[in-house]
């Protein structure tokens, strides 16, 4: 390790992100954050007495500090890969203690999305603890005289079994300093009927903090001297401030001053909005304040833009010939000549994130550099874009990551951490931006807008010999490129070229489409509409076909094999595809586990009752999903059991996949009630939670059983693959229920009522 | 000048009297243990007690709270930890935790006045309160766990 400056420890963010007893009943008193001029770049571990390792150190008194580089938002990675860390290393989790990162590229990628936290950093984790075992070990067995290879551990303490001598971590971690730090070829990684934590799990190291009110989110981030900022950003994408007026506004009281904020640079990429702050001295203020600004807009280009022409435009172009991503066969020659023929129109409007913390940063300029305390999933993008919009270098921009209040996928465009950073320097005092959620509902990076047109023949069987489909939605790629406005190979991927089905003749499309608005990832992305319309057009298959629709499910599927993607751009989520090749044999046994756990077939289904299946491999991981649903005379839709079933490989921490599990069909849920954002004129008619609700507890699933295929392949991801086949499976029970349709969501527009 | 109690302690308050008790809490005061999700009333992560009742903190004027106790989680239990957060831990409940306190003192508050509430009377008491994590089934099992550790 390169030398690392000491530096004063005045931060309450000290140790992770739990506040120091000060903050809790403290009433006006704070403690003070780092805002001096060395900025903190090194962590305990660094300081450690034994220090092998980016991840690790092991203190005197046998304290293990374990460094987590990636952000929590709920997942529980925080918790999950440090747990890899001490189950390789063998210690004793009630001596571990987990420190946030700051952005710092020595910790490699640390935007924490698309759920690969652990498949991603599974081995560095194993690594990091084996290195420190094996340099106990080593000190050990010079100590005692005893060949090295003698010597176990057993939870903290090595172990010579024949002269039974033991010492703990502690005490050998001075020794052990000044061994050579091993080869990864030297390590020796435990077996897997020796983990201690690896596919047991534990719940959140913060789980204290988090019900006692003590978790330190960016909501609650605090710095003396600081004041309170609110943003009246542009209403139409890429609008400009014509005038403004802001004497009223300054007259409320605890307001300071206003500040005009440039507009962006197309493209919008992470860049800060635009529009007028006003500064106050607390939250409230600032709000009162915006209020009273009297601004005139130049709303530019996207004024033109209205969700319902467009809705329209996306499907006509659905209709026509496209760009041709995967083709086996001929599926047009087929087309023209079948006797049967079935086509479905599929519709998903914009998505709203909308996670329970709004946006959110602190940030201080002071003599040419930025510290910066946020929830962002991406803290290096922040730093990126801090430095570009102050013209600073990278270096000298420091971003501390708090707990995220839910992230799913809006907190990795760090746009608003940047409002904060261009407002400090321009008020010449540290800022914290609030965004208000109204500012949440209409300045997103929606999920996109998807229309797919599905066509099938259907053979004397009833099964397809041929498969067409094509979609059409804004790419994400257009936020760093204006001209982009076809799906690129990340993004057709998801449940889209990679249709798992045995067809004699498939031709897949893209269509394109201009955005309007910024589009963004979001929980499970551009699988939510793919899946909904491949999943959903089976069932209807299946309908037609008079077949049950996991019967015709599995027969699509086929038999067990590899799929073959040769001349298909097929990214696999970034993974190699020989550690992770598509096995349709995977979906086929996470489709009969769930019919049998949920008791497809032999249950009885009264009157407005029913349910649907549907099964989808996203993010590496094989779901699928059984959901019942109820529908009384009014049109009520109730669910009260989901079973599902996943294959994500080894499960490092059983009862947080869990929990991600339930909570992907509470999302799910509120993407098949009642998630739709629109526009008129350009500007996004939703506010809050009247007008965008998300699911309450009477609407969510009331049981949703998680089954894990217990699986020796390397690990995938659990955050996102659960909500695709949750929306088609919701769907695919409405129509089992009421024998309606769901072709376009939400279904406030099927009629229910 | 508003006179209240805030967990058990005097404070007064000269500042604008239309200033939700929410921000006087985590701006003035600094317990940011509740926190602010719609600034509205429709989500329910502000909730506290005022004189024992729950209480959409963002929509509760300074005004309203004069002569008032407001009980915010970090006053919630004197000592160690309240049965209902308990009960949040035995059952794993959070999972980013921001609605969480906001839930607790929700539970609680459903919880001083029914000692075992049923899942109908759980679902009106709670239906106020969002989680976008989907926490929503084991909350259910937290607070009939808790109701079982406080009968």
């Amino acid at each position: 390790m390169s030398a690392i400056e000491n530096v004063s420890r005045r931060r309450f963010l000290a140790g992770g992100i739990i506040a120091a007893g000060a903050l809790v009943l403290g009433v006006r008193h704070y403690s003070k954050l780092s805002s001096g001029d060395k900025l903190p770049h090194d962590t305990k571990a660094d300081h450690a007495t034994l220090h092998p390792n980016i991840f690790l150190g092991i203190d005197a008194d046998g304290t293990v500090w374990i460094v987590a580089s990636r952000s929590e938002m709920g997942t529980t990675s925080r918790t999950t890969l440090p747990l890899i860390v001490a189950d390789e290393l063998d210690a004793d989790w009630k001596r571990v203690k987990i420190e946030q990162a700051i952005a710092d590229k020595r910790y490699g990628d640390q935007n924490t999305d698309g759920s690969h936290s652990i498949r991603s950093f599974y081995d560095a984790m194993r690594e990091a603890g084996a290195t420190a075992r094996f340099m106990l070990i080593q000190a050990a067995a010079k100590q005692w005289g005893v060949p090295a290879a003698e010597c176990e551990t057993d939870l903290h303490v090595v172990v010579h079994r024949s002269t039974n001598h033991r010492a703990g971590y502690g005490e050998l971690a001075g020794a052990a300093a000044n061994l050579p730090v091993p080869s990864r070829e030297e390590l020796k990684f435990k077996p897997k009927s020796a983990w201690r934590y690896v596919g047991k799990g534990e719940v959140s190291y913060d789980l204290e903090a988090l019900v006692t009110g003590k978790a330190i989110y960016g909501m609650d981030a605090r710095v003396d001297g600081m004041v309170y900022a609110s943003v009246e950003h542009p209403p139409v994408l890429g609008g400009k401030v014509k005038s403004y007026d802001d004497k009223e506004a300054l007259k409320v009281a605890g307001v300071r001053q206003t500040v005009p904020m440039d507009p962006f640079q197309p493209p919008p990429a992470f860049q800060p909005l635009g529009g007028v702050a006003v500064i106050a001295d607390n939250t409230w203020a600032a709000f009162q304040g915006r209020k009273k600004l009297n601004i005139s807009w130049d709303n530019g280009a996207n004024e033109t833009y209205d969700s319902d022409a467009y809705k329209k435009e996306l499907r006509e172009t659905a209709h026509k010939p496209a760009k041709v991503v995967r083709n086996i066969g001929d599926a047009d020659a087929v087309l023209a000549k079948a006797v049967k023929v079935y086509e479905a129109d599929y519709y998903v409007p914009l998505l709203a994130h909308a996670s329970m913390e709004p946006m959110v940063a602190l940030a201080e300029f002071k003599d040419g550099k930025v510290t910066a305390w946020a929830p962002t999933q991406n803290p290096q993008a922040a730093q990126d874009i801090i430095s570009k919009e102050l013209g600073i270098a990278k270096e000298d921009v420091i971003c501390h990551v708090t707990l995220l209040g839910g992230g799913f996928g809006r907190k990795s465009k760090p746009d608003y951490v940047a409002e904060a950073a261009v407002l400090s320097k321009k008020v010449g005092r540290p800022v914290k931006v609030v965004w208000t959620r109204e500012d949440d509902m209409k300045f997103d990076y929606y999920n996109a807008v998807a229309s797919m047109y599905m066509k099938a023949a259907l053979g004397a069987d009833g099964k397809p010999t041929a498969w067409l489909q094509r979609s059409v939605f804004p790419p994400i790629t257009s936020i760093f490129d204006v001209n982009a406005v076809y799906g690129d190979p990340p993004h057709l991927q998801q449940g889209w070229t990679d249709i798992p089905y045995d067809l004699p003749n498939l031709r897949i499309e893209n269509g394109p489409a201009k955005a309007h608005v910024r589009i963004g990832w979001l929980r499970s992305v551009a699988n939510i509409y793919h899946a909904f319309a491949v999943q959903c057009f089976t069932d209807e298959l299946a309908h037609v076909a008079g077949r049950d629709p996991l019967d015709y499910l599995l027969d699509l599927i086929g038999k067990p094999r590899t799929i073959d993607f040769k001349g298909v751009e097929y990214p696999n989520y970034g993974a190699p595809y020989d550690a992770y090749p598509w096995e349709t044999g995977r979906l086929r046994h996470v489709t009969e586990m769930v019919a049998e756990k949920s008791g497809w077939g032999k249950r009885k289904h009264g009157k407005g009752t029913g349910v649907g299946i549907a099964a989808h491999r996203s993010f590496l991981t094989y779901v699928a999903t059984v959901v019942e649903v109820e529908v009384n005379d009014q049109g009520e839709v109730r669910i009260p059991r989901v079973d599902t079933v996943l294959d994500a490989g080894l499960v490092v921490n059983p009862e947080a996949t869990r929990a991600q599990f339930e909570g992907a069909a509470v999302f799910g849920a509120s993407v098949v009630r009642s998630g739709e954002i629109t526009a008129t004129k350009g500007a996004i008619n939703q506010s809050n939670f009247q007008d965008y609700p998300v699911a309450r507890i009477t609407e969510a699933p009331y049981q949703t059983n998680v089954y894990i295929v217990d699986s020796d392949a390397p690990p995938a991801g659990v955050g996102e693959p659960g909500v695709p086949p949750f929306v088609a499976a919701f769907c695919n029970a409405i129509f089992a229920a009421t024998g309606k349709r769901v072709r376009d969501l939400p279904i406030t527009k099927l009629g229910l009522s | 000048m508003i006179q209240l109690k805030v967990n058990g302690a005097e404070q007064s308050f000269d500042g604008d009297p239309e200033m939700p008790l929410l921000w006087y809490l985590r701006d003035i005061l600094g317990l940011t243990g509740s926190k602010f999700g719609c600034g509205v009333g429709l989500c329910g992560a502000c909730t506290v007690h005022v004189n024992g009742q729950a209480t959409r903190s963002c929509v509760a004027a300074m005004r309203d709270t004069a002569g008032k106790e407001v009980t915010t989680v970090e006053g919630l239990e004197k000592n160690g930890l309240h049965p209902v957060q308990k009960a949040w831990m035995q059952i794993n409940v959070p999972q980013c935790g921001y609605c969480q306190v906001g839930q607790i003192m929700q539970a609680a508050a459903l919880l001083n006045s029914k000692k075992k509430p049923t899942d109908h009377e759980i679902d009106e008491a709670m239906s106020g309160n969002i989680c976008r994590c989907g926490t929503y089934q084991r909350i259910r099992a937290a607070i009939k766990a808790a109701a079982g550790e406080m009968a």
